[in-house]
């Protein structure tokens, strides 16, 4: 679990996140919603520290990670892993030798057992015999199953995903999502996800923030969307006339 | 960024290459593929340039010293002591700065632009010690190789400029290759070799590491660890000449 306790950041003397309170639970999808520029992603930076907090406490299963030195932080990160907008592979690897990156660096496992864990998490993420395959060669949505191979080869209490379905069709986007929501349900990870794809709500949200202009403007799951009369959410997930038509043919029970 | 904070940031990187890698063999494999990029790589390059330095040093020392009362054989001398006092070393340095300083800072920009640093700092790996410590120590080992086989090149330069041509006699050239010989001279050449690879692969480093932004930011930071680099090997050669001579 996680907890965020009043977490403020500032660039440059201009606050961005104005006291944020959450909790993201184990084994639960946690997103992070909210339009481009409300600090989404400056609040997974904070979190998963790659942005030092301004002000206030983030704790991983009670540990306050904002009071924690260097050596707690980088054992901690052994716990975590994240899933990059853009994947974030490593261009020069090959789909394998990504996998395999952080056992070889923080593992004395064998050669063989490397490999089997590596086909074990690509087939995990449907990407089995594409071992060889570099970055370069595969499509936007098998870099991220790489990247999600990658995240979860350590076996990670917490994972991260920072917009997993930009630059994605909508069929693709639901494996996606799908693949997220099965390996938290299986690992009993903590996930947060990070996201502005409606389809991303309605189809993994169990618990849901949304963030409007750095602070949480409502919090919930994704039944609780369709009964929200909070506006700003109402406009930011049902922005097209279309959805706003089904929204309403939904609660109606049309 | 003014220059103090500029500075200030290299020295805090600097700290952060050399403390104690994660995982030793993996740093290891990453030095070994580092010496084969920065020196095998650059090895065609630096020789085409030594070897033509060393036969236009040759011909213009010739053309300056034949017919005055200079002994012919000083062109093998002159020839023999500019490569290895200053040509060499400085000229090899500064093509590498070209060469090998816009590769590392557009190879780490990318990284930083495409997140995959920050990946690396999900995982918990020390990402100036593991990017850029083996490109450093890869330098400053192959770099003095490079400026040895430059110098060598370019005296064999002077050689077939010598025998191609009839300005001096081979023989003259030769006793002149052998004349008021200083091993000293090759001490200097290497400790600037050693320390012009520091700051070449170091200071393109930094501009790599540091962009912020998207690809115009990145040629910008590029180029700028291009100019950089070569105005440091300069100012490191004057410092270095008025220090060991």
């Amino acid at each position: 679990m996680i907890r965020l306790e009043n977490i403020r950041k500032s660039f440059d003397g201009e606050e961005v996140l104005h006291g944020i309170d959450a909790t993201f639970e184990a084994g639960k999808c946690n997103l992070v919603i909210g339009k481009s520029g409300s600090g989404k992603t400056v609040l997974v930076k904070c979190i998963v520290g790659l942005f030092k907090v301004s002000a206030g406490h983030i704790y991983f299963n009670n540990v306050d990670i904002t009071r924690a030195g260097k050596k707690e932080m980088r054992m901690l990160r052994q716990e975590i892993g994240m899933l990059f907008q853009g994947g974030a592979l490593f261009d020069s690897k090959s789909v394998e030798e990504n996998v395999r990156f952080p056992l070889d660096m923080f593992t004395k496992k064998s050669d063989k057992e490397k490999r089997m864990r590596v086909d074990e998490v690509l087939e995990r993420v449907n990407l089995q015999g594409q071992n060889l395959k570099m970055p370069s060669e595969i499509s936007g949505g098998m870099k991220k199953r790489v990247g999600i191979a990658r995240a979860i080869v350590m076996n990670p209490k917490y994972l991260f995903c920072d917009e997993p379905n930009s630059g994605l069709d909508p069929q693709t986007s639901l494996v996606i999502d799908h693949l997220i929501y099965e390996i938290t349900k299986e690992y009993s990870i903590t996930t947060v996800v990070n996201t502005h794809d409606m389809n991303s709500v309605m189809e993994i949200g169990e618990n849901i923030i949304f963030l409007h202009k750095g602070c949480v403007e409502w919090s919930g799951n994704r039944d609780n969307v369709l009964t929200s009369d909070n506006q700003l959410l109402e406009d930011f997930i049902f922005a097209s006339s279309f959805l706003k038509r089904a929204k309403e043919a939904l609660v109606q029970g049309k | 960024m003014s220059i103090f904070t500029s500075i200030g940031q290299y020295m805090i990187l600097m700290s952060h290459i050399f403390s104690k890698p994660e995982n030793g063999r993996m740093y290891y494999k990453e030095v070994m593929r580092q010496m084969n990029a920065i020196g095998v790589g650059s090895i065609p390059i630096v020789a085409l340039i030594s070897f033509f330095i060393g036969a236009v040093t040759a011909v213009q020392t010739a053309f300056q010293f034949v017919g005055s009362f200079i002994p012919a054989y000083y062109v093998g001398y002159v020839v023999r002591d500019t490569m290895l006092l200053e040509l060499s070393s400085t000229i090899t340095c500064l093509v590498l700065a070209g060469k090998v300083g816009s590769n590392l800072a557009s190879e780490l920009g990318t990284m930083r632009i495409t997140e995959q640093i920050d990946a690396l700092e999900i995982m918990g790996i020390n990402t100036g010690s593991y990017l850029i410590g083996p490109k450093v120590i890869a330098a400053v080992v192959t770099i003095p190789l490079l400026v040895v086989l430059s110098a060598a090149l370019g005296i064999l330069g002077g050689y077939m400029a010598v025998a191609t041509s009839n300005t001096i006699k081979v023989s003259e050239y030769l006793r002149g290759l052998h004349a008021f010989f200083d091993p000293y001279y090759v001490t200097i050449m290497l400790i600037k070799a050693l320390v012009f690879g520091f700051l070449l692969t170091s200071i393109s480093s930094f501009y790599g590491y540091y962009v912020e932004g998207g690809a115009y930011e990145l040629g910008k930071s590029s180029t700028k660890a291009v100019v950089i680099s070569s105005v440091a090997i300069l100012l490191a050669d004057y410092v270095l000449a008025f220090l060991l001579t």
